[in-house]
């Protein structure tokens, strides 16, 4: 799995796309672990753009709890934002919005994340 | 006959019973669903409670720690860990044997406390003539049932007790035929080790797997799982948490969820998931979410057949 990061500011934009399961999950952590690493390095937040992402099984989920785990471990921060329907329901059913920021826009989760990022975001 | 499943014991860590404010509570949603309505009869009032009311108002899902029978039509039990649910299980065995001794076949998932604290209080360990076996893969079960029975713990020694009791090593991985039924045990992640185990008889698959946790990570641990899960008419799992507290803050408590139960099912092409072995935090309302959770998922994630999907309670009968 391709992980495209844009910058805006001080935050970073991931977007994930397809299916993210037991086959793809541990490419899709390194390279994901790997961005929040930088981000958290320069003080920012990472937001994953869920608008391409069509299913994530309980592995994938873990794979975003790991990520969570890890910017808080550095002081860094993670949201996610735009997530398709299908992909919500299973954040509610597995009770990941309650773990996770969830915006409805990458937006919003950039306004959330710095006054800057969204700016940078309304530039681009 | 074929097989029947009776659940005894649901609940996880330790027995849970219902406060008297949950029963005012039942009681005033009751008369409320009732307003108007008048009752000749305890049996019309009874009748309207068993087939008109909601199961949030007429049912809890308790209860005891596990303990789950599993009736063949024969003359001998099988029953699955002595939880708590071991007690009204052996109210129902002296009941039905009347007099008679009993046989009774026990399979244990492993030995912490909510899987033996019924023992002591089983009944038809006290009646001469009843025979036990208690079969496990630990080397420490017969000294986890002594243990528990000792002074100060308790008042009545395990060698006082009047059944003639074995204890019977399995072999994980490997299909053991005891008494008509094939077991086949299997280990499974948790603190000292637990095992699930496979029953099958006259084409029925019975696959009790509680007390175990899986790592998502692990693709051939799901596969493994998936195959002893295979083509199972039921799979009694531990869906103790919901799946961001299984992997988050009670990762490593050796527990899984109902989001994990629905996609090892999903794999190994099983008929029925009944989540088991209940969080004694969850209130019925919690519970009755997770398993609104569960079914949906199983909507949103289906490929082949429906997968059943349904939470144990204590009183819960299941024919396979």
């Amino acid at each position: 799995m391709a992980l495209p990061a844009r910058r805006y500011a001080n935050a970073l934009v991931i977007g994930v796309t397809g299916r993210l399961d037991q086959d793809n999950c541990d490419a899709f952590r390194a390279d994901l672990m790997a961005h929040v690493e930088t981000a958290a390095h320069d003080g920012g937040a990472v937001i994953l753009d869920l608008s391409a992402l069509e299913y994530v099984s309980s592995a994938g989920l873990r794979c975003f709890m790991l990520a969570s785990r890890q910017a808080k471990a550095q002081h860094g921060r993670i949201f996610v934002a735009a997530l398709q329907a299908m992909v919500a329901e299973i954040f509610e059913i597995s009770h990941f919005n309650l773990v996770f920021q969830v915006f409805p826009t990458v937006r919003e989760a950039l306004a959330a994340a710095s006054n800057e990022a969204a700016a940078a975001f309304d530039k681009a | 006959m074929g097989m029947r499943i009776r659940f005894w014991g649901t609940r996880g860590s330790i027995p849970v019973a219902l406060t008297s404010y949950d029963i005012r509570d039942r009681l005033a949603r009751a008369l409320v669903e009732a307003s108007g309505r008048t009752f000749a009869s305890y049996e019309e009032a009874h009748a309207f409670a068993s087939t008109e009311l909601d199961f949030s108002v007429t049912h809890t899902f308790g209860g005891h720690t596990p303990c789950v029978e599993l009736d063949t039509g024969g003359e001998e039990y099988f029953v699955c860990d002595m939880g708590s649910g071991a007690r009204p299980f052996g109210v129902h065995v002296l009941a039905k044997q009347a007099r008679r001794p009993a046989t009774v076949n026990v399979f244990m998932s492993h030995v912490h406390w909510d899987h033996i604290m019924g023992f002591p209080f089983f009944g038809p360990a006290y009646v001469p003539g009843t025979r036990i076996r208690i079969h496990s893969c630990h080397d420490v079960c017969e000294q986890a049932f002594r243990l528990q029975q000792a002074a100060p713990c308790f008042p009545v020694d395990f060698s006082q007790l009047a059944a003639a009791i074995e204890f019977v090593k399995l072999e994980p991985d490997r299909p053991q035929e005891v008494a008509g039924l094939t077991v086949t045990p299997h280990l499974q992640l948790h603190s000292g080790d637990s095992y699930g185990y496979r029953f099958e008889k006259d084409g029925k698959r019975v696959v009790y797997s509680t007390d175990s946790e899986h790592k998502l990570e692990n693709r051939a641990e799901a596969e493994n799982f998936a195959a002893f899960f295979r083509d199972a008419d039921v799979v009694i799992f531990d869906a103790m948490y919901a799946l961001a507290d299984a992997i988050s803050v009670k990762a490593d408590w050796g527990h899984s969820s109902n989001i994990v139960g629905v996609e090892l099912c999903q794999m190994a092409n099983a008929r029925h998931l009944v989540l088991f072995h209940h969080e004694p935090a969850n209130d019925d309302a919690t519970l009755e979410g997770l398993l609104k959770e569960a079914r949906r998922f199983e909507e949103l994630t289906r490929a082949g057949n429906p997968l059943k999907v349904s939470a144990a309670w204590d009183g819960l009968e299941i024919e396979p």
